[in-house]
């Protein structure tokens, strides 16, 4: 076990590197430079920008600075908000995504297994077939659709919700603001989720120990409970990766129509507003929270399927 | 044993009949169409799918807008007879427009999913064929990629290439092709070129497994190279798999191409894809929600068609697979 995690951890910490690596070098390929303007700057102040940034240096020296700033959390100033840094921003507006992507693994969980399961047991019957619409309804409409409805008969319509998220110190807390972009973010894991978990009960319950289970009198709430849920569970934590990632590109858009003002709103900001630094940061930032969190989710698979040796990395 | 003349007789003309082949041998792919067949959703979708794209063909052609025509009378009608989706806020037709978005839509879906086919099959033929070390090696670096979330890279090449690109259309010989709009090729090139991973684990998979069979053997002997040999042998007897992969990320392609579009970088104006339309209609939402349904209902529908026709092709092109 510590031979697998230590593997993984090694592998994680190349990626970490590899992927700093080229978001670094494809920044620096875009033309023009980051001070690039519809209207032309004047060379001596664009030369000055350059040197306050040390885009002057060579791309090597840039390279070796910005990586050993990396190590120690740096992610260095933002282009556009002249005064701020990268880090400012991520730290402003993490805490508010990472909540609400919680919240939305927790709900996507909390209801989908569930979900899964009654449609499994209760096959072809109107459980099932409704459990089975709403999923196919999920995986086919996109994050940002979903999320327009949800707006305009909630918000606009009924008018339950505020359109416009407010940033005072009571709004932010309120629980309400939370459950529209929590559905329009989870409609699409939770869909999946469903379906797997549903695909994978019937799998399960048709094995021989099942039968056993049941044959030794157990009642059937334990079956179900205690002997098939271990088993049938396991692909959806395998799914818990890809959900989790999923999460994160959608709250891209849904922070933006929700007006969040989280890291995904900021991220999509920094591309409107060619914000390189920010684009940079952002970028390793989501994609190294991402790899950690795939790292954790791959220890705990290794923890709770006893089938995964440390031999059988390979052929994972 | 005495043998005489009198044991031998000669065989019947309908003895012969019944002891020969009777009924004509049935090909993979006539097997394949008489399982798809009997899976009446998939031929439904397939239908749903053929109307779509002929249409999205034909219909541009006689139709009496075109999609980047601003009728100045006709602003902000909701959907009627002489417009049947309605127009936009510029006057222009939107029936025209969706038919137009799946155009680009469905090209980016199903160009993107080509260059995965290739990138896919490529590297993971020889990864699986030549095996040992290199396919170690190979593998790890499709590990790394699968872990790293690459919608990021997606937006990142965007950005980055955005302004190349366009230069590039305007100064080279590619000008010619400028009709097709640079930001449409980034988009293909784009999403062809960073999901091709399970593409190729998937072929290296199907590869490892085939490829100790005598026949790659019998290519083996007679000289064959291993470039012919995972052309001509190892690939083909995939190829039920990798058209099932290619249909189902066909909706992923246009997801994260409307998703591209509504975060903004997208195809650009007047161009429209089905995520540019909804984006645009989602300014303007709580006065013209009839905007936004029609684009979000085609895509819908058409990410629906795949996943259903996919599921068809799966259980008649993979037997193996079905439940």
């Amino acid at each position: 076990m510590t031979r697998y995690i230590l593997q993984r951890a090694i592998a994680m910490i190349l990626t970490l590197f590899a992927i700093s690596t080229i978001t670094f070098f494809l920044m620096h390929a875009i033309p023009g430079g980051p001070f690039t303007r519809e209207k032309p700057l004047e060379p001596a102040i664009i030369a000055a920008l350059n040197e306050k940034y040390h885009l002057d240096d060579p791309l090597f020296k840039q390279y070796t600075d910005y990586m050993g700033d990396l190590l120690r959390g740096d992610f260095g100033p933002s282009f556009k908000f002249r005064g701020r840094t990268v880090n400012e921003l991520i730290g402003a507006g993490f805490p508010i995504t990472a909540k609400i992507g919680i919240l939305a693994v927790l709900v996507t969980v909390i209801l989908s297994v569930p979900m899964g399961i009654i449609s499994a047991l209760k096959q072809n019957k109107w459980q099932d077939y409704s459990f089975m619409f709403l999923a196919t309804l999920g995986v086919t409409v996109p994050g940002f659709v979903l999320a327009s409805v949800l707006i305009y008969v909630f918000c606009v319509k009924l008018g339950w919700f505020p359109v416009i998220w407010s940033t005072t110190a009571t709004g932010w807390l309120s629980i309400s603001q939370y459950i529209l972009p929590m559905i329009a973010l989870s409609g699409y894991s939770m869909s999946f989720i469903t379906r797997l978990m549903r695909s994978s009960m019937l799998d399960v319950i048709g094995q021989d120990y099942i039968r056993t289970a049941r044959a030794k009198g157990l009642s059937e709430m334990r079956v179900i409970m205690e002997h098939a849920l271990k088993n049938a569970i396991l692909p959806v934590v395998t799914y818990l990766g890809p959900t989790i990632a999923a999460l994160v590109t959608g709250s891209f858009v849904i922070e933006k129509m929700f007006t969040i003002p989280g890291i995904g709103y900021q991220y999509v900001d920094s591309i409107g507003n060619r914000d390189y630094t920010m684009i940079m940061g952002s970028t390793i930032f989501y994609a190294a929270i991402l790899i950690i969190l795939n790292f954790l989710v791959d220890i705990i698979y290794g923890f709770i399927d006893p089938r995964i040796k440390i031999g059988n990395i390979k052929e994972a | 044993m005495e043998l005489n003349q009198e044991l031998f007789t000669p065989i019947q003309e309908s003895e012969r009949i019944s002891s020969g082949i009777v009924r004509p041998s049935v090909t993979y792919w006539q097997d394949a169409w008489r399982r798809f067949r009997r899976h009446k959703p998939a031929l439904i979708a397939a239908a749903v799918l053929l109307v779509i794209i002929l249409g999205a063909i034909i219909i541009p052609f006689f139709y009496p807008y075109t999609y980047d025509q601003q009728i100045r009378t006709a602003r902000n009608l909701a959907p009627n007879l002489q417009h049947l989706f309605g127009t936009d806020k510029l006057g222009r037709d939107l029936f025209i427009r969706t038919v137009y978005g799946a155009r680009i839509s469905l090209s980016i879906g199903i160009v993107a999913s080509i260059i995965n086919l290739t990138i896919g099959v490529i590297y993971g033929g020889i990864s699986g064929y030549i095996g040992g070390k290199v396919d170690n090696f190979m593998m790890r670096i499709v590990d790394v990629l699968y872990s790293i979330p690459l919608i990021l890279y997606v937006i990142l090449l965007k950005v980055v290439f955005q302004d190349t690109i366009k230069a590039a259309f305007e100064t080279t010989f590619l000008r010619h092709l400028k009709y097709l709009g640079p930001e449409l090729i980034l988009i293909y090139v784009v999403l062809g070129s960073v999901y091709w991973v399970g593409m190729a684990r998937m072929v290296r998979g199907q590869v490892l497994s085939i490829k100790n069979n005598e026949f790659v053997l019998a290519a083996r002997s007679m000289g064959a190279s291993g470039w012919r040999i995972i052309m001509r042998h190892l690939v083909p007897n995939t190829v039920g798999q990798i058209i099932v992969t290619v249909t189902m990320s066909i909706p992923g392609a246009i997801f994260t191409e409307s998703f591209l579009s509504f975060i903004g970088i997208g195809v650009s104006a007047p161009m429209a894809s089905w995520g540019s339309l909804a984006s645009d209609a989602y300014k303007g939402l709580a006065s013209y929600p009839y905007l936004l349904f029609f684009p979000a209902l085609a895509i819908s529908v058409t990410v629906l068609a795949f996943n259903i026709m996919g599921d068809g092709l799966r259980d008649a092109l993979d037997p193996r697979m079905r439940k």
